[in-house]
């Protein structure tokens, strides 16, 4: 449970309670936002049984931890391929993606692999230069973060909107209805594949340990001391 | 059949449960208490407490797999891998919605008081007056002055942290130290305070977590993983509380797996002379007999059971003959408020993780205020600076985004309100005459919904937050109504109110069942109105009045 969490909700109940969508939204292949709208999806997806696809190979495992550890590199601490990234993103797929999102996924590997064959003179992203992956990946995320500004702003723009009513004396709906909607990016693979890989290094140990700081039992609060601009306290399960 | 003899029965072992049997016990009654799921022993059986958040192999999420097996759970938080077992099975455990129901159940020793919330505030006349005045559903048969002496027994006992704050809605209590306000939650409530007055406030939230040692337990280590059970012992469980204490008089029996299926009653007497019970794994049943029952099975449960019993005198069961039994089913109603950034607080931080946040008490048609709407809301919030989940949603990939995003991101504040829901006739469960579990049980059908009221509400539960947030200067400032279905607030009350007449109430002001005085049903059943505090703290308040009261009369002969 992080400071995030206790940020956009409150109680205890409702910190676990985002702290729930958030990984849900996650785990839904990034149907919502993770962010500040992210828990207001209140989502209730009715979903068919588990099937699962095809299991995973290595060799995709490898690759997801390429993709990964372009997005979350070895720096002053490890990166995600040595919290086993690849892995926790294969399971992640299997487990608890739809069968639609897992074909998204699956298509999405492909799809970067083409990518790079066609702008690396035929090298698929495994055979191509760090550099070279990190371009690829770049492209993708521009494209996601463009689409995410606008739909911030478009909540933001709603959000307004209904103040501005309610000042204005207009009745309110005669629902309890999640008067939200949750945003469906156009092309999500890369947007699934950043956000596993993200939830994949940040909960893992070295992810937890090494790149953030992380004490079982605190022991104590105190809640406002000068910043020392290390990096984040990480929270509980 | 056999049968086993006892002074009294208590049926449940959760936050009302526990607390009749350590009061039972500690005023000399042998007790049987009968729990109709498994043992959870206090902290060797919190099998995840201490572990680290990376050894979840799906790190606390959800599975299709549990999806399918949980389709009731999955709706919200419950369904999680990191505290499944606390939470009772969808399979085993069936009830049919004839609308929408979101029943989120804990069926094993401690029940929901091994999960719950924590938060803790007393009602105020306000709440207990507020029925009659309006018009509303029946008059609460109690005022404050009587609750009073019983909030602070209750209060002393679990320990309740709290600051004190002469607020008349939300009554002052015999405290722990409080969990204090982070500077960007201070920050908002010294602007705010000043603007909206002396009824309007953010103060710290109350919460059933130590901040001392207290009773021979630990003060909270601020691990915020109190869901999985505290190995501390320092949040209010009846592991850590109360169960520990009605074991060492040596008077109580604690009975797991024993389904409860009916009071049994003797017509001529006039009284319950014990319960019949099935055992959960070899379907065995069993009759226990007893002077006094006290039902604390949950608030539906608890109905459940007097539906299935005394059918012989009257069919709708007993406590049916005032034509309310199942009726005015009430929960809170949440997921609607706002949030905002804070600026200028970039060099402060946080230690430790607060499983707390602040809160501020109803205003609303209180103090001169008058709404469309009856009744009000109280807002629990929080503050604190992003974490790493903030990455998804900002460009960037590779080392330079990967340092950048392990630091704290920038502060934020929001908050939820919680809405008073009225009670209404028309809000009910019933035996579904169709549907058994697998235990050869009826099981409930819940036919409820919000109304008119409730949304009139959600207008000002998102306007009123934005309006304090912008007003304290708070940026970016966006409401939100995450939708709500009822149930969902894990705050059900009421199906068999207490009142002042037998003819419109299950029980009376001292919640016997009017018609078998020896009968007590002491949980969220009893609620008269809803109010818009979390209700727990009134339910051990009511049970550990109610069991001195059938203590007295016990000694009396009166029952």
């Amino acid at each position: 449970m992080t400071d995030k969490d206790t940020a956009v909700l409150d109680t205890p109940e409702m910190i676990t309670r985002r702290q729930a969508v958030l990984r849900v939204s996650a785990l839904l292949g990034g149907a919502a936002l993770i962010g500040s709208t992210a828990w207001i999806t209140g989502c209730n997806t009715e979903k068919p049984a588990a099937t699962g696809g095809e299991a995973f190979t290595n060799d995709d495992v490898a690759y997801l931890d390429e993709i990964a550890d372009t997005i979350l590199p070895t720096t002053s601490t490890p990166g995600a391929k040595a919290a086993k990234t690849g892995a926790f993103m294969a399971l992640m797929v299997r487990d608890t993606y739809s069968p639609e999102d897992e074909k998204i996924f699956r298509d999405g590997m492909k799809a970067l692999d083409k990518a790079s064959k066609d702008k690396n003179g035929g090298k698929s992203f495994m055979q191509a230069t760090p550099e070279q992956r990190l371009a690829l990946l770049e492209a993708l995320d521009k494209e996601q973060f463009d689409y995410n500004t606008k739909q911030r702003a478009e909540a933001k723009k709603k959000s307004d909107a209904f103040l501005t009513e309610r000042q204005q004396g207009k009745p309110e709906p005669q629902s309890t209805q999640a008067t939200q909607i949750v945003d469906q990016p156009p092309n999500k693979y890369f947007r699934m594949m950043k956000e596993l890989a993200l939830l994949g290094y940040f909960t893992s140990e070295i992810g937890m340990t090494q790149a953030q700081r992380y004490v079982e039992a605190p022991g104590r609060y105190d809640p406002c001391i000068p910043y020392d601009g290390k990096p984040a306290w990480a929270g509980h399960a | 059949m056999q049968t086993q003899e006892y002074d009294a029965i208590v049926v449940g072992s959760g936050i009302s449960g526990g607390w009749a049997a350590k009061e039972l016990t500690e005023k000399g009654l042998k007790v049987l208490v009968l729990e109709r799921g498994k043992n959870i022993e206090h902290i060797k059986d919190y099998v995840n407490a201490t572990k680290g958040p990376w050894e979840y192999p799906h790190r606390g999420g959800r599975t299709r797999a549990m999806e399918e097996l949980y389709p009731v759970l999955k709706r919200d938080y419950p369904l999680n891998e990191t505290n499944l077992d606390y939470w009772a099975s969808d399979k085993d455990s069936p009830y049919t919605e004839v609308k929408r129901f979101d029943w989120f159940r804990g069926y094993h020793v401690g029940g929901r008081s091994l999960m719950w919330g924590r938060q803790s505030y007393r009602h105020s006349d306000f709440d207990f007056e507020a029925n009659a005045k309006e018009g509303v559903a029946v008059d609460w048969p109690i005022r404050y002055a009587e609750i009073s002496p019983w909030y602070d027994y209750v209060e002393t006992h679990a320990g309740i942290n709290g600051s004190i704050e002469g607020m008349p809605q939300l009554p002052d209590g015999k405290f722990l130290p409080p969990m204090r306000l982070n500077c960007g939650e201070q920050m908002v409530a010294d602007k705010a305070n000043k603007i909206f007055g002396p009824h309007r406030r953010i103060i710290p939230g109350r919460s059933a977590n130590l901040t001392q040692n207290h009773d021979g337990r630990t003060q909270c280590q601020y691990r915020n993983a109190c869901w999985l059970g505290c190995p501390y012992g320092a949040y209010f469980s009846s592991q850590s509380s109360t169960l520990p204490h009605a074991a060492k008089t040596g008077r109580m029996t604690l009975k797991p797996y024993q389904i409860v299926s009916e009071v049994l009653y003797d017509k001529n007497a006039k009284r319950a002379t014990g319960v019949r019970a099935m055992d959960a794994l070899s379907n065995e049943m069993m009759d226990y007999k007893a002077k006094v029952v006290f039902l604390c099975a949950s608030t539906l449960n608890s109905t459940w059971l007097l539906m299935r019993s005394a059918t012989d005198v009257w069919p709708g069961g007993l406590g049916s003959s005032s034509g309310e039994l199942g009726h005015n089913l009430m929960d809170h109603h949440f997921r609607a408020g706002a949030q905002g950034n804070l600026e200028g607080l970039d060099d402060k931080y946080v230690f430790g993780r607060r499983p707390n946040g602040f809160y501020i008490p109803r205003y609303r048609n209180l103090f001169g205020d008058k709404r469309g709407y009856l009744r009000g809301f109280g807002y629990q919030g929080g503050a604190g600076r992003d974490d790493w989940g903030r990455a998804v949603a900002e460009l960037g990939v590779g080392g330079k985004f990967k340092d950048a995003m392990a630091m704290p991101g920038g502060w934020n504040i929001g908050a939820t309100a919680f809405g008073e829901m009225l009670p209404n006739h028309n809000n009910k469960i019933t035996l579904d005459p169709n549907k058994k579990d697998k235990w050869g049980m009826p099981v409930l059908a819940i036919d409820c919904a919000t109304g008119e009221n409730e949304h009139a509400m959600r207008r000002d539960m998102q306007v009123d937050m934005a309006e304090l947030l912008n007003a304290a200067g708070v940026k970016d400032v966006t409401v939100y109504d995450a939708g709500y279905f009822p149930g969902d607030g894990i705050h059900e009350m009421g199906t068999a109110r207490m009142g002042r007449d037998p003819k419109t109430s299950v029980l009376n002001s001292h919640n016997q069942v009017w018609d078998a005085q020896n009968v007590f049903v002491t949980d969220g059943s009893c609620m008269v109105s809803a109010a818009c505090v979390n209700p727990s703290l009134t339910y051990m308040a009511l049970t550990a009045r109610a069991a001195d009261f059938a203590v007295n009369e016990l000694k009396r002969r009166n029952i």
